[in-house]
Order: structure tokens, then sequence, then C-alpha cells
């Protein structure tokens, strides 16, 4: 079978089954939860039983439903945060690729600016002054990250910029977000794609470190990375409580980096890859 | 025979993907003696080339044949055994000398890495022969050339040293890969003699790769026609140039010497002008590269400008596009001065000049289907829907000769030839009145470039559009432009009537202009040399 032009090798499908399994689990979690997330069905921390097969948590909550409906949140967030970040890091990236030498050099000194103060001290200081809700937490990260995504957008854009076709675009008399969404961006797509799949697992691990520090999703609402905080101290007693959402972040970070290997490795053979030009 | 050199048998070469990129080439070469390898690009000639040294570039393997080098058959030596012959006692000259240089050594160094390296000489003695290279070369001020960096020299000298690094060994066969393509042709006259020469004086053979039949026939004794790995002819010199027998050899030999007569009347400048530039200067920040440029394109007219590489040709094309605004001076377009700048021209000023590029690979966007890169200059420019676009890419496909069921392929899986079809139909797209084209055929084959050529004139006849022709190739200028500009460092050295300006009395750079390029005889470069020992040329 082929995807996007090529045969996905072994690992890429295992990278696949496991994003679908968890796109699935998130959309289907009111049916397919035993429990709702909230609610407390049992003692704190109690072990593995038939109602509850990964046990309570620390207020005796159902592990597997909140790891269930925790999916739902843990993805969509990160995934709002990487698409709204390529948004803004990509337009503002061709923008000081083609805009001339002004705007590239007030755009890429701002990005030099915030790219100097520490990703998680910035987005901590943003949300205790804002409050933690869902939407301050999306824009607060994906104006962060959108620095990153700004960096190589503008170095792919550079690289075509200098090709006879966008000149060819100029001399025609196409303004800049023609020759930014028609010329360049088709080429420079490969790449952006790849550190789609990158920056979002940065991005999901980010909410899931907000959410362990406790200034990320709030409680009632269910998150791995909270999840893992609240159940912190059960492993001083020897109890699996928070392994088992590390190991829905790992299995996750794992399958999407196994895709964008894959995507990596299409783009960087000769007939794809504009970038390398 | 005794005395055959190089012997390769029933070679085969295939590409990883399964491509056969030289199939059954067998031949031989004598000491002494050299042989041409021609053909168009993907003609495996330079494949050929390397592999006498059994060497395949990376995705290429040898599947089949015999190499053999006096009388061993190096297919079968050992890795260790292979390098002792690569280099020793067969050197390779590549195309690009620059490419080919270690930035940061110096010239000498890398000369005399060989020998020292394969044990064959010790420094000093390295050195001393080093020198003599350089002095048999006829670089400048031998003695200390050596100490130079690859920077510090020029694209010529550069070429020469190449040469002096591959004779640093005493091979006995060099492989010369296309070792004039790169430069000037005032410079490629030098180089090409200083081959010979030294081909002759050390007695080597040697195998003369090229897609120029004028350069091969004045070095090669035979010549071997190539075309897509098969070999087409093999013939001395002679026979190749005036009795063909195939009729691929026939056309190649045509195309050349087209290029040696006029084809179309020269006309006298006319009142009617649709591009007319006034005593333009131009600079890239305080450099200046175009001094005090006039020149004028009427209706219906070709004006070549010619020059070597840094004569600011392709200057004035960017400088009359607008994309290096002018200095001073002044760019008419119909009596109506444009702005310097692109940005402050409108849109019907943009719509009349349009430009073809020397690389149609770049000039496309690889992600637009055909049809979007030829349509959106109609729908920009004339506001037609979308049906009015899709006829009109249908009409302008037919007129450039591809079929109009290309409007929804991809620029990438089409040849380079048909590319610059499209890059041409994208030009007529906006209906202009001048098209200013910048070397659009050099990157193409001889005879790929023969069509491109004849396709333009074409269109001239029907849509009376103008051209402005930026090309370093005076058998196009014979061919196509009705007045010729001859451009040197920047500033205009003449500019006239074509016939006039190629007929005496020549302006001296003029005449050293036609004096080097080659022509199809074997004895031109042994005439040319006699001409210019007799009366020396006129350093400008």
């Amino acid at each position: 079978m082929k995807l996007f032009g090529s045969k996905p090798p072994l690992s890429a499908w295992i990278g696949l089954t496991i994003m679908a399994v968890y796109v699935l689990v998130a959309v289907l979690a009111p049916w397919i939860a035993p429990f709702s997330e909230s609610e407390s069905v049992a003692g704190t921390w109690d072990p593995p039983s038939a109602t509850s097969w990964l046990g309570t948590d620390n207020i005796g909550r159902d592990l597997l439903s909140r790891l269930i409906y925790g999916a739902r949140m843990t993805i969509a967030v990160a995934l709002a945060t990487t698409v709204l970040s390529f948004l803004i890091g990509t337009t503002a990236g061709f923008l000081a690729a083609v805009g001339g030498r002004a705007v590239d050099l007030l755009l890429s000194r701002f990005v030099d600016v915030m790219l100097s103060i520490p990703l998680l001290i910035f987005a901590l200081i943003i949300l205790s002054v804002f409050g933690s809700s869902i939407p301050v937490l999306v824009l607060t990260i994906a104006a962060l990250d959108s620095t990153r995504v700004f960096r190589l957008a503008r170095a792919v854009a550079m690289n075509i910029t200098v090709t006879e076709f966008v000149e060819v675009a100029r001399l025609r008399g196409e303004g800049l977000w023609w020759v930014m969404r028609r010329e360049i961006l088709p080429n420079a797509m490969p790449p952006l794609i790849a550190e789609f799949g990158l920056r979002y697992c940065f991005n999901f691990l980010f909410v899931a470190g907000l959410s362990f520090l406790g200034l990320g999703i709030q409680p009632p609402l269910a998150d791995w990375g909270g999840m893992v905080r609240d159940n912190a101290q059960a492993i001083t007693f020897g109890l699996m409580a928070p392994i088992w959402p590390a190991i829905a972040i790992a299995v996750m970070t794992i399958g999407v980096n196994l895709v964008v290997d894959w995507f990596l490795s299409i783009n960087s053979r000769p007939s794809g890859a504009m970038a390398e030009m | 025979m005794a005395d055959e050199l190089l012997r390769i048998d029933d070679l085969r070469i295939t590409s990883v993907s399964g491509n056969v990129l030289v199939d059954g080439v067998s031949l031989t070469l004598k000491s002494g003696e050299v042989l041409g390898l021609i053909g168009e690009s993907g003609a495996g000639k330079s494949t050929i080339g390397l592999s006498s040294m059994v060497y395949a570039r990376a995705g290429c393997h040898i599947d089949g044949g015999r190499i053999g080098l006096g009388g061993v058959s190096l297919r079968e030596l050992p890795v260790e055994g292979r390098r002792a012959v690569r280099g020793v006692r067969i050197a390779y000259i590549a195309q690009s000398a620059a490419a080919s240089f270690n930035p940061a050594h110096t010239l000498m160094d890398q000369v005399c890495e060989m020998p020292i390296r394969h044990g064959l000489m010790k420094r000093a003695q390295a050195r001393a022969w080093a020198l003599e290279l350089f002095r048999a070369l006829d670089l400048p001020d031998p003695d200390h050339f050596g100490e130079r960096y690859p920077h510090q020299v020029s694209g010529g000298q550069l070429q020469r040293a190449m040469t002096a690094m591959a004779m640093s060994c005493r091979p006995q066969i060099l492989v010369l890969d296309e070792p004039t393509t790169a430069l000037d042709v005032t410079t490629q006259i030098e180089v090409l003699a200083l081959l010979k020469k030294l081909i002759r004086d050390y007695k080597m053979a040697a195998l003369y790769i090229t897609h120029d039949l004028a350069v091969v026939a004045q070095v090669a004794d035979r010549i071997m026609v190539l075309r897509k790995g098969k070999m087409v002819e093999l013939g001395e010199t002679e026979q190749i140039l005036h009795q063909p027998k195939e009729k691929y050899t026939a056309d190649l030999v045509a195309e050349r010497a087209a290029g040696e007569h006029f084809a179309v009347p020269s006309i006298a400048a006319t009142g009617q002008a649709v591009l007319t530039v006034e005593h333009a200067i131009g600079a890239y920040g305080d450099v200046v590269c175009l001094h005090d440029v006039s020149i004028s394109v009427g209706r219906g007219q070709t004006v070549a400008v010619v020059g070597e590489s840094g004569s600011g040709k392709s200057t004035l094309a960017r400088l009359v596009c607008g994309l290096l605004p002018r200095k001073s001076g002044d760019v008419r377009l119909h009596g109506q001065s444009l702005a310097p700048a692109l940005k402050d021209r409108t849109r019907e000023e943009l719509r009349q000049v349009q430009l073809i590029y020397q690389l149609p690979d770049v000039a496309l966007n690889p992600r637009q289907t055909i049809g979007e890169i030829i349509g959106r200059p109609v729908s920009f420019y004339f506001n037609a829907a979308p049906a009015e676009v899709a006829a009109r890419v249908d009409e302008l496909l037919t007129l450039v000769g591809l079929p109009t069921d290309y409007a929804t392929r991809l620029s990438t899986a089409l040849s380079g030839g048909q590319k610059q079809r499209i890059c041409i139909a994208r030009a007529l797209a906006a209906k202009p009145d001048l098209i200013i084209c910048d070397e659009p055929t050099s990157a193409l084959d001889p005879l790929v470039a023969d069509d491109i050529l004849r396709l333009l004139k074409k269109l001239q006849d029907e849509l009376g559009v103008a051209y402005l022709f930026i090309t370093h190739d005076l058998g196009i200028v014979r061919r196509i432009a009705h007045r010729t500009a001859v451009m040197l460092r920047g500033a205009l050295v003449i500019e006239g009537p074509t016939q006039a300006v190629f007929s005496p009395p020549f302006h001296p750079y003029t005449e050293k202009l036609i004096a080097s390029v080659p022509e199809l005889r074997t004895d031109w470069l042994e005439s040319v040399l006699a001409h210019r020992n007799a009366a020396p040329a006129v350093v400008v």
C-alpha cells in the first residue's frame, strides 16, 4: 500500500497504527470508558481489579477511564497548539524571506529575543499571570513554539526565494501573499510536515510537563501529565498508578516519531527534496 | 596490436534503478592517439571516461565487459591494485576545475600530492616536475604560481593547473572530460592549444570527452559518436566531419555548421522602437558593472547581446526588467520611460516585457501543473475566466509544439527542451511586445537547442514579438539576430546590423571573439595559432 507516493516501512506502520488507536480512543472516550473522568469509584490507589482494570488514583477515580479521557485533552491541546504555532511561524517566516531586508531584520531580531528567554520559565510566568485556562495555555505555547517554526520556515523559504520561478512571479507583478502561498509554500511542504511531527511531540511533552507542574490542564479534567503528578507519590509505595500515564505519553511520542522518520526519509530522496537545493 | 594501451570490450554500466547507462561499448586506444567521445547529455560519455579507471559514480555499477590496460584486466584487480593505476597510469581532468580543487591548500601542494603519496617521487623532485609542467602549460610566473590558492587564479589558469595535477605522475593516458566547456571562447583556445601540445610532446594517449564537434575536431585522431549509452559511429575525424555514415552524426554536423552562416536579414535601426536603453549605468552596491550602455530594439526584431562571462550582458537584462534598479540613464518602452525599480512599474508595463531563463529546470515551479504555470499570466494580466484560461493554455501549448494534455502534468516529468518550451509559452501568455532571452539554449543539447531557436524564430514571424537575446554563442547570433551588440567589461564595444558587426572592418575585440570560436575543420586551431604568431592579437 502506498501513502504520499511512498511505501511505508514496518516502523512507519507501527507509528501510524499507534496514532490511529490513540485518535480512536480519544474520539470514542465517552462510549468506551467504563466510568466518567471525575467520578470516585473506590478507595485511594486500589490495585487493579475486575471493575477497574488499572486500579484507582489518589482520590479513588478509575485510572483506565481517566487515561481514556486524558487522551482527548492531551492530544487535542497539543494538536491545536502545533497547528496554531505553524500558522504563525510559517507566515512570519515566509514574510521574512520575501518581504525584504527591513521586515526580515525586524522579525528575526524579535524572534532572537524570544529565543533567548527560557521556554519553560516564560510559559510559567504567562500562565501564572493570566491563569491557566485552556485557551491561554494553547495561545501561550503556540506563540512560544512559533519562534522555532519561524526559524525553519524562514531558512527553507530563503532557499526557494532565490530560485528563478519566484523571480518570474515577481516580474509578473504578483503580490507577496501570492508568492508565499503559491510559489513557496508547496515547495516548502516536505520539511515543514516533518517538522510538524517533531514539534507536535515537543508540544505534547510540554503540555504534559506544565500539567505536571500544576499550570497546565486543570482538574478535574484528565490529562496524562497531570495524572503523573497526582499519582507521583504512589511510586514510593511501589504502586503502578503513575506509570500508566507515563507509558501513554512515551508510546504516543514514539509513534509520532516513527511516522516523522519515514516522512524525513521520503524527503531526503533527491526527487522530492526542494529544501536541499 | 602491440602498442595498444587501453582496450575496453563490451562495456556495460547500469544504475541502481536498473537503467542501462552504457550498453556494449568497445574501444581501443593506442599510445600517442587521441580518441574523441562525443554525444548529447545522457549519452554515457563521462561514464565511459571514468570507467577506464574502473570507477563508476555513486549509484552506477560496472556490470559487464573487460577493461584492459596494457594487457592487464583492471576489473579483476583488487582495490589497492586499482588505486595504483588511477592517477598514476590513467589520469582524469574534470570539467569544473573550480569544483575539483580543495580551496584550503596551495596549488603546488595539490599538484605534488599524488606522486608523493604514491611514493613515485620525493618532494623536491615532485616540485621540480610541477614547475616544469607550469612552464610547459604557459602559466604566468611559473616559479611562484604554485604558492597561490585556487581562488587566486583565473578559470583558465585553474584548468591548466588541473592539467598539471593530472600530469604529475606522468600518466600514459589522460581522460579529458569537457576540459574547456566551462571556459570563455578566448580562454578555451589557449587551453586547447596547450592540451594538444602537451599530448604531443609527452607522447600520451587521451580520451577527449566533449559535446562540441568543432572542439574535438582540433585534437582527436578518431571520433566515437555516442547516443543513449550506445555507440552510433566510430571513425577517423575527417570521415566523421565530411562523410558521416549515420544520420544522427550528419544531424550533429549540420547543426554545428548552421551557425557559420547568416540566416536572417540584418536591419538598420528603425524608428519604431519597442525598447530603448539610453546611457544606462548599473551597479551592485558601489561596484559599477554597466557603464553607459545604449541599445534599441525595434518591433519584431531580434537584437543579440554577446560577450564573455562578466561582460555585463545579464546585468543589462536585469536592469531592463527592473530587478536591478538603474543608477542613471533611461529605459523606455514604446517611448514611455519605465521606473527604475520593479515595484514602481505598472502591471501593464510588466506584461509587455517577459523573460526566458537559461535553466528551465529552476524557472518552473516543480509543484505547479503546467496548466497553472501557463494559465497564471493569462488570468493575472487579462482577468480571464477559468474556461478562457484553459482554452488559452491549450492554444499556447499547441503554439510551442506540445500536446494539450500536458496541461495537467507537472513540469518535473519533462525533458530540458520541453521545459524550455513551457517557459516560452508562459512568456507568450502575457502577449508581450518584448521577450528577453537570457541564454535560453546554452543549457540544452545541440539538436534540442536548434529546435528551440527555430521555434523562437517561427513565433517572431507569426506574432511580431521582439527579442533581446543574450548569448555567448556567436553561431546563434548569426542565425537569428537582426542586430548585434558586443559587450566587454560592462561596456558596449560595438552595436549594429549583425552582418556589419561580423564583417570586416572588425572591431579588434569582435575579431578576437570570432577567431576564437572553433570551426568545423581539423586544421582550424593550427591556422589560428599561426595567424596569431604572425600578427600578435590585439590585447583588449
